[in-house]
Formats: structure tokens, C-alpha cells, sequence
């Protein structure tokens, strides 16, 4: 089972990373959004992927049986989706005001904070 | 209720604890401290004239908690605190050791500083969006993660100071926030999901997150797990929080457009936090594979220096070149983990701490001069010795302490640096904390000569004509950094020994394992 999902994280990866190399926000925005998918997998995955048992402790024990799966990856995960999340809602309202703003969605031509052609520093007085 | 549960263990039993020890209340102290205040602030939005009459005390009560931390754990060394008692390394522990004391001591007088600067920099507008719940929020941040002993909770920590900082960065609106804050924003979630993925291969590897238990089991892996694959990943990941080299492009798209104290506190406190990671976990948990990573590790730190300060002297924008000193500084501190030995890493922490200091306050102190001046530009700039002696005087010292010169505190970790790569035959790496400091000097110099000694063109002089007073806030948060600065680099004597303790506790963690392990012996 693991390798089948190291090869799927691995696939998300490549897609996330492909469109990181875009000039446009709203690529990068979605490689970043697949990026984290793709993380919150691989930590799945880290952790062993079992199916027999559910992470429950029954009324009639103390303690987890021998063969649960791992709950901690889980608990991992949902912090990461929960920050992910957060993060792509941001970054969406920020790249859209970006876009409001500035009438692009292209970096290259997002050159209000480095203008192009700005002077060098004085050489004297 | 006991009837019910027959046949059960007495539960009972094991909630009952020892009362904690008042001076462990220290360690969760600030992190909560900080979170509670903020969401005050918070729940306070809209009294934007008792923010900053609530958010100063409450900043100078955490630079009392964390300086308290830093004594507590100077005279009694490293202290832990697992939390809800789950036992480590199942539990989330703070584990504080003379390093992160050390640096959440710096890092609060730091904040503290900026929330007073900030009382005259961010108008009533500003503080409706957010700037001292922001403020609050990101130490929270920047504590947190110099505290934590957990990998995890690291990352969450990282997560927690990045977005305040998004929500600083783009206080205002204006296009060349906007702007920057889209680079700032894409680069940073990458650099820290590039962290989350080392994390995931490390639980996969290790099967533990706390700190202790990774340098214990470390060793046992070592054979058969790949973990020069991990820790490169991990150096990239943190090389990119901390402004190295190839990765350093967000840091000068955007650390000139906010709000100026948000720039310094970003300058003083952000990168740093980097550059404590990367010596929290290259330096002690993994020190085999950093010898093997350090002949990278000390290229990236010379190109660093060099390049960063290079990009200061092609600068018009007073604050972009100080973002380039930034980055410069960072290579400073690189030099020293790649060293990796116990003068190296503790040339890096003292350095650290005096970038902290000093990058803040030069943000500070051309902020005041663009007020009294008018003018962020080195063209334009002009006349400020003229208009404040005492502005340009501090300048002037703050100017001499980042190039490292004596006797201010940039001196003796580049003192340090220098021997410790001198020893080990590194004269390149040696050189090129030279010649940074010479570039630096240059840089800085043509900086307090056109900003503060060229008088100022009559233009300017006309449009300034209603003088304005030193913004007196502002001066004295200037002053106590400077006061910091000066102090340190003519009695650098208990920081030389700190920073030497901290040095020692990264490359001997028993003390660090004995501490959240009681009992369990060390290897």
C-alpha cells in the first residue's frame, strides 16, 4: 500500500511543482494548494498505513490494541489542513486585491516594490 | 462514579501531581502570556487609543517573564515542561535551554521596543487593522518556536508567526505592499512546507517528534535510515526562512514596503528565528551529517555575506540597503554552523542576538531621519546631522556596530568568527567576514555621509520648514536598543559566556535529553 501512495504523493509533487514555475499568482496558488495535499499524504503515509483496527480505545480496555492504526500522523494531518486551509484563503484574497491592485496576475510585471529602472545611489554630493 | 468503574484501574490516581514549582510557570509564561494579550487587543479593535496603553505594559511584563526564564534556566540549566503530563516524548514539551532563553530574551526586549516605536508610527487606522494584536500574536510566534522541544510543534509555531507576519506585512493596502506581500507570502508558505515535508519523512524515520528522543535515536539510525537526504531538506527549507543566499529574493521585494516598525521588528526577529532552527537542528540533533554538509553550508554562508552587502551598496532606498545588511548578516551567522565547533556556534548565537538588536534599531533610526528629512532616498536625503545631533549620533553607532567594528556588539562575534575559521585553516571563510565588514563600512558610511552630513538642498529645507521635534518615543526605543548595542560590545563578557554556555548545550545535548527524559542516560 505504501508505495502506491509514496507514488501518488510523488505524482502531486511534480503537478504542484510544474505549476510553481508559472508567472502567473493564480498557478502558483494552485501548485501551493496540491503542494499541501500532497504533504498531508506523505505524513499519512509516514505513519504506516494499517486498515484492520480504528484508533479506539473500547469500554473494556486501558489501552489501544496491538494492531490500530497510528492515530498521531492523523492528528498531524489535521493541524496541516487546518493551517493550509487558512493559508489558501489568505494568499487567495491576497493575490486577488494584488490583482484589484497592481492589473496583473503576472509577476514579471509586478514591479511596484523593485522598480525597474531605479536610480543608482549618488556618487557624491 | 468510583462504583461504576469496577474492574478498572483506579484512574484517580494518576491525575494526582506534584504542585508545579513557581519558576516552571516561566516556560509555557510567554507563549500563553502573549496569546491572551493578543486576543484582547484583539476583542479591543476598535479602541485604537488603549491598545498601545495596554499592549507596552504588557510587553514590558513579557521581557520581565522571559529575561525571569533566562536567569532561571542560566542558574539552574535546562528546564522542561510536558504538556496536560502526557509523558514525554508522547506529550508536547517546552523544552528551554540557554539558546532559546537567550534568544526569547533578545527577541522580547526587540518587540518591546517596537511597540513603543510603534505608538507614533502606526496612525489610529493602523491600529483598527490590527498592528498590536499582530504584534502580540507573532512573538507569541517567535517565542513559541524558540521554546518548543517538538519538531511539530515547531512547524505549527512557524505557521503562527508567518501569518501574523502576512497580517503586518500588508497593513495598509498600498500597491507596494501588495506587491511585495505576494512574494513574501508565495516563498515563505513554500519554504514552510518544504519544513512540514522534512517533518513528515522524519516521523517516518524516526516515529518521534520530540526533540530529546530524535538526538537519542538518532545515533541507532544512523547506519540504515537516509538521513543526509532529511537533513538537506532541512537546510533548505530553513535556509529559506532565514534569507540565505540563492533563496534570499523575497527578503529585499518586501521588507521595504510595510509600515517601517514592521520592518524592523521583521529585520530584527524573523530571519533569526531561521537561523535558530538551523542550529536547533543541524547543530545538536543531526551534528554528523552538518560536518558532512559543511564545506555547502560554509559556500552558501560566503556568498551570503558578500552578495548581501554587495546588494547594500547598489541601493538608492536607505530601507531596501538595510534589507540587503540583513541578509548579509545571515551569512554572518551561516559561517558560524558551518564551523559547526563550540567557538563557531557560539560566534552564531552571539551574532544573532546582536542582529536582533541592531538591524531593529537601524530601521528605528532611518525611520526618525525620514521624518525629520522627508526622504527614504539616498538622493534626496540630506541635512539630518544639521537637524538632530543626537539622531545622527546613535546612527552613527549603530552604523559602526553592524559593520562590526569596536567597541560595539558587532565586534566580538566577528572576533570570534573569525578565530574559529582561522583555527580550522577556513581563511576564505575568514576573509569574507572581512571583506563583508569592510563592504559594510563603505555601505554605511555613504549612507550617514549623504543622509546626515551632505546639507540639505534648499527644496527640501522649504517643505520641512515647520520643524518637526524628535519624536520622543520613538528616540527612547531607539536609545534603549543602542544602550543594548553599546553595552554588550564594551562589557561582552556574559554574553561571550552565554552564548559560549548555549554553544556547548547544542554540541553536548545530554543536558537537553536528561532534562525531558529524568533518569534516562545519555550516549
Amino acid at each position: 500500500m505504501e508505495p502506491l501512495f509514496a507514488l501518488l504523493v510523488g505524482a502531486l509533487f511534480t503537478v504542484a511543482i510544474y505549476l510553481f514555475m508559472s508567472k502567473h499568482i493564480i498557478r502558483v496558488l494552485m501548485g501551493a494548494a496540491i503542494l499541501s495535499n500532497g504533504v498531508n499524504l506523505l505524513i499519512f503515509t509516514a505513519g504506516r498505513i494499517t486498515r484492520e483496527v480504528p484508533p479506539i480505545i473500547g469500554a473494556d480496555s486501558d489501552v489501544l490494541q496491538a494492531s490500530a492504526a497510528n492515530p498521531l500522523p492523523q492528528a498531524l494531518v489535521l493541524t496541516a489542513i487546518v493551517i493550509a486551509f487558512s493559508f489558501f484563503a489568505f494568499l487567495l484574497v491576497l493575490g486577488y486585491r494584488a490583482f484589484q491592485k497592481l492589473d496583473t496576475d503576472n509577476s514579471d510585471e509586478m514591479r511596484v516594490a523593485e522598480p525597474v529602472n531605479e536610480p543608482a545611489p549618488p556618487l557624491g554630493y | 462514579m468510583a462504583g461504576k468503574s469496577v474492574g478498572l484501574e483506579d484512574l484517580s490516581v494518576a491525575f494526582v501531581m506534584e504542585p508545579l514549582a513557581a519558576a516552571d510557570w516561566l516556560i509555557p509564561g510567554p507563549v500563553v502570556f502573549c496569546l491572551l494579550v493578543g486576543s484582547i487587543l484583539l476583542m479591543l479593535r476598535k479602541r485604537t487609543d488603549l491598545q498601545p496603553l495596554i499592549a507596552i505594559p504588557a510587553l514590558v511584563v513579557l521581557c520581565a517573564m522571559t529575561l525571569g526564564l533566562l536567569a532561571h534556566v542560566v542558574s539552574n540549566g535546562t528546564v522542561t515542561m510536558t504538556m496536560g503530563r502526557w509523558l514525554p516524548p508522547f506529550g508536547i514539551s517546552f523544552t528551554v535551554d540557554a539558546m532559546g532563553a537567550f534568544f526569547a530574551a533578545t527577541s522580547s526586549l526587540v518587540a518591546l521596543a517596537a511597540g513603543i516605536y510603534g505608538r507614533g508610527d502606526v496612525d489610529h487606522s493602523g491600529r483598527r487593522y490590527g498592528f498590536y494584536p499582530f504584534l502580540l500574536l507573532i512573538m507569541a510566534g517567535v517565542l513559541g518556536a524558540f521554546m518548543t522541544g517538538d519538531i511539530f510543534n515547531l512547524y505549527v509555531w512557524f505557521e503562527v508567526l508567518l501569518i501574523s507576519s502576512f497580517g503586518l506585512l500588508v497593513l495598509g493596502n498600498e500597491r507596494a505592499q501588495l506587491d511585495g506581500g505576494v512574494k513574501y507570502a508565495f516563498l515563505n508558505l513554500i519554504a514552510t512546507t518544504l519544513f512540514l515535508i522534512a517533518t513528515g519523512y522524519l516521523y517516518g524515520l524516526f516515529g518521534t517528534l520530540n526533540m530529546a528522543d530524535i538526538a537519542i535515536k538518532a545515533t541507532e539510525l544512523r547506519g540504515t535510515a537516509p538521513l543526509m537526504t532529511l537533513v538537506t531538506l532541512f537546510l533548505l527549507a530553513f535556509a529559506m526562512k532565514a534569507a540565505a543566499f540563492p533563496v534570499n529574493f523575497w527578503l529585499p521585494a518586501s521588507y521595504h514596503t510595510p509600515r517601517l516598525v514592521v520592518s524592523a521588528l521583521f529585520a530584527g526577529l524573523l530571519t533569526k528565528v531561521g537561523i535558530y532552527a538551523l542550529l536547533r537542528i543541524l547543530g545538536m540533533l543531526f551534528p554528523v551529517e552538518r560536518e558532512e554538509l559543511s564545506l555547502i553550508i560554509a559556500i552558501v554562508a560566503a556568498l551570503t555575506m558578500v552578495l548581501g552587502v554587495m546588494g547594500a551598496l547598489a541601493q538608492n532606498d536607505i530601507r531596501r540597503a538595510m534589507g540587503f545588511l540583513v541578509i548579509s548578516g545571515i551569512g554572518v551567522m551561516m559561517a558560524g554552523l558551518a564551523l559547526g565547533s563550540p567557538a563557531g556556534l557560539s560566534g552564531a548565537i552571539f551574532y544573532a542576538a546582536h542582529s536582533m538588536v541592531v538591524m531593529t534599531a537601524l530601521y528605528f533610526a532611518i525611520g526618525i531621519g525620514a521624518q525629520l528629512g522627508g526622504s527614504f532616498m539616498l538622493s534626496s536625503a540630506g541635512g539630518l546631522y544639521a537637524r538632530s545631533a543626537v539622531l545622527a549620533f546613535l546612527t552613527l553607532m549603530l552604523f559602526l556596530s553592524v559593520s562590526g567594528l569596536p567597541p560595539f556588539s558587532g565586534f566580538w562575534p566577528k572576533v570570534v568568527l573569525v578565530k574559529a575559521s582561522l583555527d580550522v585553516g577556513a581563511w576564505w571563510l575568514a576573509g569574507s567576514i572581512l571583506v563583508t565588514g569592510l563592504l559594510t563600512t563603505i555601505a554605511v558610511g555613504r549612507i550617514w555621509a549623504l543622509a546626515y552630513w551632505r546639507p540639505a538642498n534648499a527644496g527640501a529645507l522649504e517643505q520641512h520648514a515647520a520643524a518637526q521635534s524628535l519624536p520622543a518615543g520613538a528616540m527612547a526605543a531607539l536609545a534603549g536598543l543602542v544602550v543594548l548595542s553599546v553595552g554588550a560590545g564594551l562589557w561582552p563578557e556574559p554574553v561571550l559566556v552565554l552564548a559560549q554556555d548555549a554553544a556547548l548545550g547544542l554540541i553536548d545535548p545530554s543536558a537537553y535529553v536528561l532534562s525531558v527524559f529524568p533518569g534516562e542516560v545519555p550516549q
